[in-house]
């Protein structure tokens, strides 16, 4: 018969659980609202650098010999996977999906033949895929807009990927991130960077439209060189700001869920506790009676 | 001039202007050039320094950017800008002092990439100083 002092003590345990799991829900929510209203606002300009890029590619396409970033290195030899993860757990599957992808398409690109390198931000991929992988990652980065995500860091993250690019250190560079969807529910994707493929920006349609009736000044090799890793940054910002709100929408429906279960922890130790005090009672009581009754 | 521009100006982290004017100049890398309503399309890139909103002959607003891209059509003018700053909310000696250390930092960067990182930015400075000077002198 278990202890009535142990379940008290475990009841207890098990409430001052339910309020910080409670609290740490309430803080996610929160923070995801932000997260969400900062994803919006980085909308307008994505979607116009979109259009612009959309506008040259199409000018540029025909003349065949477009920047670099844009056409790839000719080779498909060395892909480099830019993982997008958190730096804290208790997120339910959120950093389990992400490294789950991550292995499946290195061992995919290795079983090609191709040499793989890894570029991780936030602390937990790097913790995950360093048992298996350590040799392949170049550089992590932990505490990516720890307060407050900002273009900065997107940019941080960028400027090392075109250094490595100029080096010649890579043919495909890839991102792979959670895309939010909805509190509940997160999409791993998979983004190409680097060749840029035009039609992933969705203004594919306009390009017809606006076609060749644009004046370019400088001219449109000059700009686009300089538009494309800047148009880098703003995908890799955009990728980090949906990681952001998926990582606080996925910690909010892990903690709802430790939550309901530490609820009912409590009611089915609450029970056994009354069961067990009942049961004591009645001993007692059984004990005084026929001690009354042997005399 | 009855027509008036829409005016964009957008940075990475969220929309900070749209509203109709009549006109706006814009610190192009080869030379200001200025939008009215029925401009030809045209896409350029911004070199730092003030973009002037007028409304009727007089200028409403300046706003300083560390370069970017323009879009023109006919009836828009958007600027996607790196970073944009009110013209009045920069502090003079903050700016003064920014190139003080930057300068510093150029002596001591090791490789080219970072020099460059660095000139980049010293350049940016040194443009809003002179913005700064040129609205003083308005004034």
């Amino acid at each position: 018969m278990p202890n009535l002092k142990d379940l008290k003590n475990r009841i207890a345990s098990v409430q001052s659980t339910r309020k910080i799991t409670s609290a740490m829900k309430m803080v996610a929510a929160s923070k995801l609202r932000r997260a969400q209203e900062q994803a919006q606002a980085s909308g307008p300009y994505a979607e116009r650098m979109g259009r612009m890029l959309a506008s040259l590619a199409a000018n540029v396409q025909g003349s065949g010999n477009g920047p670099k970033l844009m056409t790839g290195t000719g080779a498909d030899k060395v892909h480099l996977l830019v993982i997008v993860s958190s730096d804290r757990g208790l997120c339910g599957a959120f950093n389990g999906s992400i490294v789950r992808e991550a292995k499946r398409q290195i061992i995919r690109l290795q079983s090609e033949g191709k040499t793989v390198k890894l570029l991780t931000v936030g602390r937990k991929a790097r913790d995950q895929l360093r048992r298996e992988y350590a040799s392949l990652i170049v550089q992590s980065y932990e505490d990516v807009g720890r307060r407050r995500l900002s273009f900065a860091d997107a940019d941080m993250v960028t400027q090392k990927v075109l250094a490595m690019f100029d080096g010649v250190e890579f043919d495909v560079c890839s991102i792979i991130f959670n895309k939010f969807k909805s509190a509940i529910s997160q999409i791993v994707t998979v983004q190409q960077l680097i060749p840029f493929a035009v039609s992933d920006t969705g203004a594919a349609a306009p390009v017809d439209e606006v076609k060749a009736v644009y004046e370019f000044e400088p001219d449109e090799e000059q700009i686009l060189a300089e538009l494309l890793p800047r148009n880098l940054s703003v995908q890799v910002y955009r990728a980090l700001l949906e990681s952001a709100a998926s990582e606080q929408g996925a910690r909010m429906t892990a903690m709802d869920n430790a939550t309901r279960n530490a609820g009912d922890m409590i009611n089915k130790l609450t029970i056994t506790y009354n069961r067990t005090r009942q049961a004591y009672i009645t001993k007692e009581l059984i004990e005084i009676i026929s001690g009354a009754e042997a005399l | 001039m009855a027509d008036k521009v829409e005016f964009e100006l957008v940075s990475p982290e969220k929309l900070l202007k749209s509203l109709p004017v009549d006109m706006v100049v814009v610190p192009g890398t080869e030379g200001d050039f200025g939008v009215l309503a029925g401009h030809a399309p045209m896409i350029a890139t911004v070199r730092p320094g003030v973009i002037d909103v007028y409304e009727g002959d007089r200028v409403v607003d300046r706003v300083f950017v560390a370069g970017g891209f323009a879009e023109v059509t006919e009836t828009r003018c958007t600027v996607l800008a790196e970073e944009a700053e009110a013209l009045s909310g920069i502090d003079r000696a903050a700016v003064e002092k920014a190139i003080k250390d930057l300068s510093e930092d150029l002596d001591d960067a090791a490789s080219d990439s970072d020099k460059a990182a660095v000139e980049a930015k010293l350049g940016v400075a040194r443009a809003k100083l002179e913005a700064l000077g040129a609205s003083a002198a308005a004034h």
